[in-house]
């Protein structure tokens, strides 16, 4: 980690590159998390429905859901998402390069590894992540506008209108506070354990699998950690 | 330092390494001079691959000296160990192409990383030459999953030698490869010698690559080397660790 911060801020950034590792961690999650992102969104809104008309308060529907969305939902969605399959990707890629000497070959030709490679990656998943985590959160609340729509014949203006009501700068800051906190979890724990990796296949796969548990823990810790210090900031 | 042809190119003496308790490294010492094709000969395990990164400074021995071009190399700094390893082509036993490439990415590379400005022309002549060189011009826009092993090794060796080298080292080049690629690779290696006036060490345990490219050959034998000189030299002896390294090869 510390390797990381003195290399990266060595010589020139690998621009093109982290470019194209940004289109790659997009490329990679973007179905899925438009298709979790929906269907959370969605369903989080048809399940919530019942117990507010209790109180005859389903108009309070949009912004209970849009604040669910934006202050817990659209970061753990995007970041489990994002850890499963940008994480062990990442540790896959990373780890056969080291097993298969790619990553030696790179050193004795006179090539920075860790700068090309692991610098790049970290980059790349601190700027996408939380690009991603706001798209999901966006399409969250498209799965809860259509089922709002359906059931009670809300407006689009009107859903946006009471949706963002409620939600707040301290809001918006956290859930990007989230996003580069995992982002930059993911990339590091996995640029890791590939750039660590053991020799043999197992090494690989070890690398993979690893990167996942471990990012995954760490952004368990990280989520209770900021929404700790948002709530401290909310009173 | 003045270098003249008889100051080692390449001079490691007691040298030591070992990981944890397996003592890979005990004592030793060879010396390379200026266009010479040194073969290195010894079983798996020996730790003939250990030798070479510890020349290019992939590991660092734990007692010794291991000088390359006059300079001690765990000494260097990063500058200057890259100032070195620019000079120095590194043939790896499974070629360590890299695979999300193509060839002829794989081969610019190295190229524009360490040579700043170079036109788009200069980089296709430079990649064109080498690839002629090893003889696969027509693998240009393949990708390694694509090439047979013998290519993949000549393409790694390639990639090598686009950065000019003064010294080769190649691990176990003709590994596991069927006969004919291997004479082939064999004479890539004699061709690389004389065109691009290398210094070479050539690890491998196949005793025809070593008598064909081999100027001489060194035998490593449990962790120092136990005998030089010609190949006949080498063999021409009672003792029963190097005689039966060449029988075993002769049977096989
Ligand atoms: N980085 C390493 N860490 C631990 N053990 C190693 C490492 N590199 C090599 N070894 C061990 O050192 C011994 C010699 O390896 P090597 O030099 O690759 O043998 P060879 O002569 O077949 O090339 C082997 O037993 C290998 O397991
Ligand atoms: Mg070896």
């Amino acid at each position: 980690m510390g390797k990381f911060f003195r290399e990266a801020f060595k010589g020139r950034m690998e621009v093109q590159e982290i470019i194209k590792q940004c289109y790659a961690i997009g490329n990679k999650s973007l179905v899925l998390i438009s298709l979790t992102g929906f269907i959370t969104g969605m369903v989080f809104t048809k399940q919530s429905r019942p117990s507010l008309a209790e109180f005859g308060a389903t108009s309070w529907l949009p912004s209970l859901v849009s604040i669910a969305v934006i202050r817990a939902l659209a970061a753990l969605v995007t970041a489990l998402i994002s850890a499963g399959k940008v994480g062990s990707s990442i540790g896959a890629e990373l780890g056969s390069m080291r097993v298969t000497e790619q990553i030696d070959a790179m050193e004795v030709s006179a090539i920075n590894p860790f700068k090309y490679l692991v610098v790049t990656r970290v980059v790349a998943a601190t700027i996408t992540i939380p690009v991603l985590m706001s798209y999901c959160g966006m399409v969250g609340l498209m799965g809860a506008y259509l089922n709002v729509a359906l059931n009670e014949g809300t407006s689009l203006q009107t859903f946006i209108q009471k949706a963002f009501e409620q939600i707040t700068f301290l809001d918006i800051g956290t859930s990007l506070v989230k996003g580069i906190a995992y982002g930059f979890t993911i990339g590091i724990v996995g640029c890791y354990q590939g750039y660590n990796a053991k020799k043999g296949t197992e090494g690989v796969g070890r690398a993979a699998n690893s990167s996942v548990v471990i990012s995954m823990f760490l952004i368990f810790i990280e989520e209770v950690i900021i929404v700790q210090i948002s709530n401290y900031f909310r009173v | 330092m003045k270098e003249t042809n008889q100051e080692p190119i390449i001079h490691i003496k007691d040298l030591y390494k070992s990981f944890g308790d397996l003592d890979v490294l005990r004592g030793a010492s060879l010396d390379v001079f200026r266009g010479e094709n040194v073969v290195v000969l010894g079983r798996s395990g020996t730790g003939k691959s250990v030798l070479i990164k510890i020349l290019v400074g992939l590991l660092t021995q734990d007692r010794g000296t291991a000088q390359v071009l006059g300079k001690e190399v765990a000494t260097l700094t990063e500058k200057e160990l890259r100032d070195l390893r620019l000079k120095i082509g590194f043939s790896f036993q499974n070629s360590a192409l890299y695979d999300s490439m193509t060839v002829r990415e794989n081969l610019e590379f190295p190229l524009v990383r360490n040579i700043a400005n170079l036109t788009r022309g200069q980089i296709d002549k430079e990649v064109e030459t080498v690839l002629d060189a090893v003889g696969l011009l027509q693998t240009i826009n393949q990708v390694p999953s694509e090439l047979s092993g013998g290519q993949r090794k000549r393409i790694g060796i390639a990639r090598t030698l686009i950065l000019r080298p003064e010294i080769m080292l190649y691990d176990e080049p003709t590994a596991g490869l069927d006969p004919i690629t291997c004479l082939e690779i064999n004479e890539l290696i004699n061709e690389v010698k004389e065109k691009y006036k290398t210094t070479s060490i050539i690890i491998t345990h196949d005793l025809t690559c070593a008598k064909v490219t081999g100027d001489r050959i060194a035998m490593l034998l449990d962790g120092s080397f136990v005998r030089q000189g010609s190949f006949e030299e080498v063999f021409d002896t009672s003792e029963e660790r190097i005689k039966s390294f060449f029988d075993y090869n002769f049977i096989q």
